[in-house]
């Protein structure tokens, strides 16, 4: 980790007896978008609330920034449903110390930028979830922190507010915030400039998309029929499998991989090694 | 019906704290009318003082429990006595002649007792009824009253407040925000205090006006044991919040505090008709000693110094069940024990106890 970046270092996160999170290093540089990717029970949650400090690390260390200086929408709401857009804006702002006058000028601001302008006044609980959704990550960003945390702002919201979603966090990134992002969508992580793939609590593959799919290991094939004896998974009508020796099996042929199929691989790849 | 009854039988087994509710409920409530749900008053705390002193109380009726002989005082350090909750008959023996019988009208139960067992009874005049001469209900309801909406304000609102950012998935964000523990829990109970202020002077207006109960002692006194008690019921409220996930669960754990403190304050049973422990019970409770507090600012008039022991009941109670909220409620919301309201650019840290935050 240098100066400049934020993240940890041989991070443990436990609940009790359960080991959350074991030996995680991440680290996000200033002005660039992380993506962190798993399924359920990965350690995603954990280790973005031990990034926001809400969860006390079991070992390791943890470097973010000032509180005031760091801006966090966790998995639920993140929103104050029985106050209106505006209150909830300038509740958050005012918490972080924003002046009246400043606090006016960024509240009209993003309420422009997420397209709430005209719901200014709406209680949130009365929101769209993608709505809402913009509601909490402009609360987060209206001090402009430097570490901005993010944990999963685009589950359960349409394609389009989607979008709209990650162009905010884009211009935050743009503006010189670092933003760590957990998402289950793999096309989303493929957007970050690094992205770290948890699997139970350990780090299963970390760095840039594109690293991330070159480390993938054999080849993955596709075809119409599921092919036997081989790991498979369905790709839209189609099927896909890893070859670990690089062999083509009858009626399949390479295909170019993408971050999906190798966080897929690498699942796969640890599964047989619990197995084992 | 079998698949639903046993669905419900296996959520109800683990809803401990309902199944609690079950069961102990039964068990308090017996516990209560069979130990502490009585009007009788069996034993009286007198004084007697004047020159015939210690005659008198020789040959007083067994329910007179003598507790102070002073020859050497007279009426006004009988009333005093009375004033200060010390006695709840006084008795004031002259040179010659019939006693003179002072009955604190504020503790109603002994008051009827007494008036009942002296009326008519030879050697005794009629005995005078202090502070409460008509023995009315009302003007020693009221003030307990006042402590049971303290109590509702104090702890359900409160209670439910915390709980909700919890339930809402917003204590999580208030954690990262820079606000230090003290002042979430501040700001959250300052609008719950407001209106508990504003539901106390309504009270008292409305029992002044309209049931004439007399407001005799100094009001200032009377804030402060409010403002007290209004600490202690909220704190009792937020470790309420810091131990409930859902609204539900704050609701029954509140009413389970609520409960006892109105079965066992002296608000409805006098104290003196308890049984001896279920009366220690009592004074254990908070309620209790703002009810005496009230009655004897309202009632008897009693100035500062004879409230020293319910107003120092209040505060030490109010410290530690404050002090234990907000030791709970840190714990809740600054897990990492980072330094709140810091300007450093970066904080490294390499910590090592587990805590929780918020919701899991």
């Amino acid at each position: 980790m240098s100066d400049q970046t934020w993240g940890c270092r041989r991070l443990g996160v436990r609940y009790g007896a359960t080991v959350a999170l074991e030996e995680v290093t991440f680290a996000v540089a200033p002005g660039t978008v992380a993506a962190v990717v798993g399924g359920d029970g990965a350690g995603k949650t954990s280790l973005l609330r031990a990034l926001a400090g809400t969860v006390r690390p079991a070992a390791g260390t943890v470097r973010r920034p000032a509180e005031r200086r760091l801006g966090y929408v966790s998995a639920g709401p993140g929103v104050w449903t029985d106050l209106t857009v505006d209150e909830n804006l300038r509740f958050s702002g005012g918490a972080y110390g924003l002046d009246p006058g400043e606090l006016e000028r960024r509240v009209g601001g993003l309420l422009e930028r997420t397209g709430l302008a005209g719901a200014r006044d709406r209680l949130a609980g009365q929101l769209s979830g993608g709505m809402r959704q913009k509601l909490a990550l402009a609360m987060a960003v209206a001090h402009e922190p430097d570490l901005l945390v993010l944990d999963e702002p685009t589950t359960g919201v349409d394609p389009v507010s989607r979008a709209e979603l990650w162009r905010l966090l884009a211009a935050s990134a743009a503006g010189g915030a670092a933003v760590v992002v957990a998402t289950t969508y793999l096309d989303e992580a493929e957007r970050a400039a690094t992205v770290l793939v948890l699997d139970r609590g350990r780090s299963l593959l970390s760095g840039t998309p594109e690293e991330v799919v070159a480390a993938t290991p054999g080849l993955v094939v596709e075809g119409t029929e599921r092919p036997a004896g081989l790991p498979s998974w369905r790709r839209g009508a189609r099927w896909r499998a890893w070859s670990p020796d690089g062999s083509t099996p009858p009626a399949t042929g390479p295909v170019t991989l993408d971050l999906e199929d190798a966080v897929i691989v690498a699942q796969l790849r640890e599964d047989r090694r619990w197995a084992a | 019906m079998w698949a639903m009854a046993m669905k419900e039988f296996r959520q109800m087994r683990r809803d401990r704290r309902t199944l609690a509710m079950m069961i102990l409920l039964p068990v308090l409530l017996l516990v209560v009318f069979g130990y502490a749900a009585s009007f009788d008053v069996d034993r009286v705390r007198t004084v007697v003082v004047g020159p015939r002193a210690e005659q008198v109380a020789a040959a007083l009726p067994e329910r007179l429990e003598v507790v102070r002989v002073a020859p050497g005082e007279g009426r006004a350090a009988a009333v005093e006595a009375l004033r200060d909750a010390e006695a709840a008959v006084a008795l004031v023996t002259g040179d010659g002649g019939q006693p003179q019988v002072l009955v604190d009208g504020a503790d109603l139960f002994s008051a009827r007792a007494v008036v009942t067992e002296l009326r008519g009874r030879p050697g005794l005049p009629e005995p005078e009824v202090l502070f409460n001469p008509g023995l009315e209900t009302s003007a020693i309801m009221v003030p307990g009253l006042m402590g049971v909406v303290l109590v509702f304000v104090g702890t359900i609102a409160t209670a439910l407040g915390v709980v909700r950012e919890r339930q809402s998935g917003t204590l999580e964000q208030l954690a990262v925000m820079p606000f230090r523990p003290r002042d979430v829990l501040g700001g959250k109970l300052l609008p719950y205090l407001g209106v508990a202020v504003v539901d106390l002077a309504v009270i008292v207006t409305v029992g002044v006006l309209l049931f004439d109960v007399p407001f005799n002692g100094p009001p200032l006194v009377f804030a402060l044991g409010a403002l007290l008690f209004l600490f202690v019921t909220a704190g009792i409220g937020v470790l309420i919040s810091t131990v409930s996930e859902t609204q539900g669960q704050a609701i029954q754990l509140a009413i389970m505090t609520m409960l006892p403190q109105i079965l066992l304050s002296g608000l409805i049973f006098p104290l003196q008709a308890m049984a001896p422990g279920v009366r220690w019970i009592g004074y254990l409770l908070p309620l209790t000693w703002f009810i005496q507090l009230a009655r004897g600012v309202m009632v008897r008039g009693a100035p500062f110094e004879a409230l020293l022991l319910p107003l120092t009941v209040l505060a030490v109670q109010g410290a530690v069940v404050f002090s234990a909220s907000i030791a709970r409620f840190r714990r809740d919301l600054a897990p990492s024990g980072r330094g709140h309201g810091a300007d450093e650019a970066g904080a490294e840290q390499d910590e090592a106890a587990p805590t929780r935050a918020g919701t899991r």
